[in-house]
Parts: C-alpha cells; structure tokens; sequence
C-alpha cells in the first residue's frame, strides 16, 4: 500500500519512512527469552478455521447479507418492481464509486440498488453513510452488518483503492433526502466534490447511476426543525406515509415504481495518489457528474406515464 | 549494548529485561521500578526509583547506558488512580527524556511502549488508524490524556535530539493469559460485557508479538512512531465466542453507570476507554511496521484462539503463573559475591 502523507500533524516524530532492512532480521521467535510461565505454546490453527462469522473487517456480513436480500426481495420485485437500465455500465471487476441520487424520508434507493447489484452482478456493494449509524444501536449493527460504512475519505480510499471494491454514495447526503415534496427530482449540491477528490485519488471510475420512484416512497409534507433539534437528528420529516397509515407510516413506503439508470462510467484521465487535486477541476467533475444524473431523471421523468406503474 | 529498561517489575518490563540478558551482546541490563521485579533475572541490575525517575539521569550518567526501554507507560487506568497516572506517564517520561537528552548523555535510542488508546474510539474514526492520522475526538479520560501529553513529549526530544533513534510504539489491546488487562480480566469471567446493539470490531496482539515488537525496535534502527497490531478484527461477540463466554449486555445509555455496580462486585473492571472500545471499536494499520520488518506470529483470530486454549488449559490445570519473590540480598550474592563462580565474559 502505497504511503499517503494524507492529514499530516503539523508535525510528526517520523523522521524517515522506515526501509526494509537488507539482512532478513525477522528471526525473533515468538516465544522470546524464557517463558514466564511454562506452558508448551502451540501456534493456533489457521485464522480460517478460528473465525465464527463471518464478518469482515468493515463489518460486513455476506451471511447476513444474503438473509436479508431474501426479507427485501419481495419488496424490490413486487412492491417497488424496481427495473434496471444500462446494468452493462457496472464494471464486473475493479473498482468503482457508484455515484446516485438520493431521495424518501428513510431512502429505500440504497438497499434496492444494493440488492440489485449483489443479486444480478455478484460483487458486493459497501455503502458509504454517515457516522450518525454508528452510534445508534442495533441499528448501527445491522447497517454495519449489511455492507455499510461510515463515511470517511480513508474508508471510501482503502475500500476503492486497496480492495477495488464498489462503493456506493450518495453525495447530496442528507439534504437529498430530507427535502420536502414539492422539491422532488431536483438534486442538491454534491457536497463538496470529495467523491471526485476520492475517486481520483484511489485511480477508479465513478459510474453515475440516476434512482426514479424513491421520491413517491416517502414524500415529506413538512419538516419539523424544533424536534429534528430535541431529537439531534439531521430531520424530523412527516410524511405522507404518516398521515394515511399513522404510527405504521414510519416504515410503509408507498408502491412507487422504480426505474433504476446506469450510466456509463466517468474516467479522470489523471493521476492517482497525488498529495492533492486542484480543487477547480475536482469542483467541475462533481458538478459535470450532477449535470449528468439530473439530465438522466428528466429525461427518465419525461418518459414516465404513473407514478405508480412506470 | 548497554541497556537501561523501566518498569521492570511490570509485566513488559519483565520480559524485555528476560529477553535482554540472554544476549550475548548486552553487556549490561539497569531496571527500574518503584516495585521489586516479579520475574526472575539472572544479570538485570535492579534500582528502586520513585514513580517519577527522579534520579534517572544520575543513574544514565553512572551506568554510560546506550538504550533505554521505556515499558512503564500505564494504559489500563484500573491500576492506578488519575494522579499516579499523571506522576508516572507524564512526568516520569519527562525525566526520562530529560535524563537521556542532558549534554554529553550515552543514550542513542529510546524504545516506548504506547498505546493505540491516543487515537480514541469514536463515532467519526476511519475504519484503520494510519500513524500519521488525528484522533476524531477529544480525549476524555485521563490516561488518553497522559499518553498524548507523553508523545509530544517524545516528539520533540526527537526533534531536538537528532542523533538518538527514538522508536514509539502503539499497540493495540493484548491478549495473553500471563497479562492482566481490562479485557483479559473480562474474559476470565463466566459472564463477558457488552452494549446493548453494538458490536464492534476490535483488534487485538497477542502478547509474544508485544514482546517481540519491542525486541525488533531495540536490535533495528527504525527511528519513527509504529502501530503494532494483528492483522484483521473481530466482532466483540465473535471473540466472547471463541472464548467460550456468554454476552450480558449494558443498556446504551448511562453505560458507565450500569457497570458501575460490576466494578464493586469486581466482575468487571472495564474503564470508559474500553467501554468506548466497546461501543465503536478500533483498529489501527499495522503496515508501516510490516513494511519496516517485523512479523507478526498471530493475527487477530489466532491471538484470541490462543488465549482461548491457554484459558482453557488453566481451566483444568488451575493458575501455573510461577510464584517468584525477590530477595535483595539473594539476587546481590548471585550477582557480585566473590564466591560466585561466573562464566568469563569473553
């Protein structure tokens, strides 16, 4: 992995990345000196055969993964009936920054096209969020557990970069989706461009992808900012869900019809693992990327007859 | 190699002054504590110091030592009270320092024995903690606080002191059967704490690897600030699990306080900074050692299936730590009475 001097304190006690030694100087055994206490030390079995789970080192869990691709299945087939089109546009190898539009009160766009992709691709999807999920329990497990990682720039590069995994975010964050109706389909800023930034940095694509249907899921009528406030949320939304279900609204999503876009990958011709990236060219890729997953949705938009049958 | 190693009735201490003297190229190992040692030493020269080292640079000055150990940094803030934390993190590392930087002093390199618990736990961390990377929060307790205050202590010593190698260390939490530490003491239990809906990923080294890690930085001139942890993590129910223990689990608020009555009943003695630990987790990049390197004989998922087996054998066969009680004067005769019949040094 190569070395980023990346948030460097202004200073460090590293006085030279240490070089490999020429001699092997790795002879140390384990059990150095006398043993404190007389114990015949047998090395363990491999980690394989030790681990219980398995839970990677993100959290995720393929096991869990596939028991709750079998609960949302129905949901993505039945309910949403959600289609995909220019699916081809995802790499089957390598890494990639699936870069999407984001939308619902509690957004059901990030488990159906995590479940696509997984389902249909066969590569899992880790998707990036904020750190809010790591500090609600049970919650917070169950996310982890599914593929879900705070959102960090060192995550996103060590999973692109590092694995070459696919990585889901949604740059808008919370602003998408605690935008109220009358708002829908019309993308806030895309952060600050440091999707790009990371995108550039790791040496891998972004392929945008454009979600239509999460809007009608869970409209939001109003939004309360004084209990968003007593409650440290980022929104305390009421929606429509709420009003025609009541208590029952909180997790019943309205039958929109999904109609999930690929579109094909944006390459940065530049070079990765650079110390920094000139904060024009990322902020003109962020919003050429926006430019492009907004162009996508009105051109979906214009094609779409029901907000319910597609 | 003359090497001077503090802490010496501590565990880390114990060991390193154990590996010191089986080589042929030491010539002389200094120990110190405010304790007797508790392990047995064949050539270690033992001085009683106050928990500050107060008298380090005479005994620097005497003994023309050329390295200096630094095992005595307290981590698990169980065993000593904020203050006696402060007096030997914060003031003894400043003594010591101060000890092997004065005018015309021997030291060429100083090992220290830190902790991963500079970088925290909290909701805002990356995944993997790079050598280089800030803590997300701020300390809250008081020995994250003594450990950062002692590495700006150790940065700049090195930057003032160029031509000693000063080699800083952070490990992540141990496992061993022979070392008590919150979490070791946890899983001695029949009953093992968690929080309620989290488990979080925790790393682990096992406790040959500290041992030899600290070994590697002494033989090697590998001046820099290092990350010494097993490869991988494991959820904290996975490893009560390879452990054999059941899971009760604290409420999410007020966790502090519910464990307060384990503390009493000593089941537990889990400090804030494990419960953090346990709540969100860490694990720190131990690539930059690797690449430096060192080997490591366990990764995470071994080190704690060997702790599991080593309970398991105590289990049947009971404690078998050997009893060792230091006796001045029986160490002195073996040491320098003229009746002892020594092997030549040459």
């Amino acid at each position: 992995m190569p070395d980023r001097p990346e948030c460097a304190p202004e200073r460090t006690l590293d006085i030279a990345p240490a070089s490999p030694p020429d001699v092997d100087l790795t002879e140390i055994e384990p059990g150095i000196g006398r043993d404190l206490v007389p114990l015949a030390r047998t090395l363990p079995s491999a980690p394989a055969q030790v681990r219980r789970s398995d839970v990677d080192r993100w959290g995720r869990s393929e096991h869990f993964r596939a028991l709750t691709r079998r609960a949302f299945d129905p949901v993505y087939k039945h309910w949403f009936r959600v289609e995909w089109e220019g699916f081809e546009n995802l790499p089957e190898a390598g890494g990639a920054l699936l870069v999407a539009n984001h939308a619902g009160a509690i957004p059901p766009d990030a488990p159906s096209i995590m479940h696509g992709i997984e389902k249909d691709l066969g590569r899992p999807v880790y998707g990036l969020a904020e750190n809010l999920f790591r500090a609600l329990p049970v919650v917070g497990t169950l996310w982890s557990r599914s593929g879900g990682v705070a959102a960090h720039p060192d995550n996103a590069y060590r999973l692109l970069h590092d694995e070459q995994q696919l990585v889901l975010v949604f740059p808008e964050g919370t602003k998408a989706t605690g935008k109220v109706y009358a708002d829908r389909y019309r993308l806030r800023r895309f952060g600050r461009g440091g999707f790009v930034d990371i995108a550039m940095r790791a040496g891998v694509p972004v392929v945008p992808i454009a979600v239509m249907g999460a809007e009608e899921t869970m409209p939001i009528v109003f939004k309360s900012s004084r209990l968003a406030k007593l409650l440290n949320l980022p929104y305390f939304p009421i929606t429509a869900n709420m009003l025609a279900f009541g208590p029952a609204g909180i997790v019943a999503y309205l039958p929109a019809k999904f109609r999930i876009r690929v579109l094909p990958p944006v390459h940065f011709d530049i070079a990765p693992n650079q110390e920094r990236y000139s904060r024009s060219r990322v902020m003109e890729e962020s919003e050429r990327i926006r430019r492009m997953v907004q162009d996508a949705l009105y051109d979906m938009l214009r094609k779409r007859r029901s907000v319910w049958f597609g | 190699m003359r090497a001077l190693v503090t802490g010496l009735s501590t565990y880390w201490g114990g060991r390193v002054a154990q590996a010191l003297e089986q080589r042929p190229d030491v010539e002389v190992v200094v120990g110190v504590d405010t304790k007797d040692p508790r392990t047995p030493l064949e050539r270690t020269e033992f001085v009683r110091t106050d928990s500050s080292h107060s008298i380090l640079s005479r005994i620097v000055r005497a003994t023309q030592v050329d390295t200096i150990v630094h095992t005595h940094l307290v981590v698990d803030s169980t065993r000593a009270t904020s203050r006696t934390l402060h007096e030997i993190n914060v003031i003894g590392t400043m003594n010591l320092l101060a000890a092997a930087g004065a005018p015309a002093s021997p030291v060429r390199k100083v090992v220290l024995k830190s902790s991963g618990l500079v970088y925290g736990a909290n909701k805002a961390d990356p995944y993997c903690f790079r050598e280089e990377m800030q803590r997300s929060g701020p300390a809250n307790t008081p020995v994250e606080r003594s450990l950062l205050e002692v590495e700006a202590f150790v940065r700049d010593f090195a930057d003032d002191n160029p031509h000693v190698d000063v080699s800083l260390l952070r490990f992540a939490n141990v496992l061993g059967v022979d070392i008590d530490t919150p979490f070791t003491a946890a899983l001695r239990r029949p009953v093992v704490p968690e929080i309620l809906g989290f488990d979080s990923r925790l790393q682990f080294v096992h406790e040959d690897d500290v041992v030899s890690a600290l070994m590697y930085a002494i033989d090697n001139d590998i001046p820099g600030v290092y990350n010494v942890g097993a490869d991988g993590n494991l959820p904290w129910s996975e490893v009560c699990a390879i452990v054999g223990k059941r899971r009760l689990a604290l409420p999410f608020v007020f966790t502090n306080l519910a464990v307060e009555p384990a503390r009493l009943l000593r089941l537990w003695d889990l400090p804030p900074e494990a419960m953090d630990l346990l709540r969100f987790g860490r694990t720190i990049d131990n690539s930059r050692y690797k690449r430096a390197g060192f080997r490591y004989a366990y990764t995470t998922a071994t080190t704690v299936e060997a702790f599991a087996q080593a309970l398991r054998l105590a289990g049947t066969i009971g404690d078998s730590r050997p009893t060792y009680r230091y006796e001045r004067e029986v160490e002195d005769f073996f040491r320098h009475s003229p009746a002892v019949v020594r092997p030549d040094p040459a």
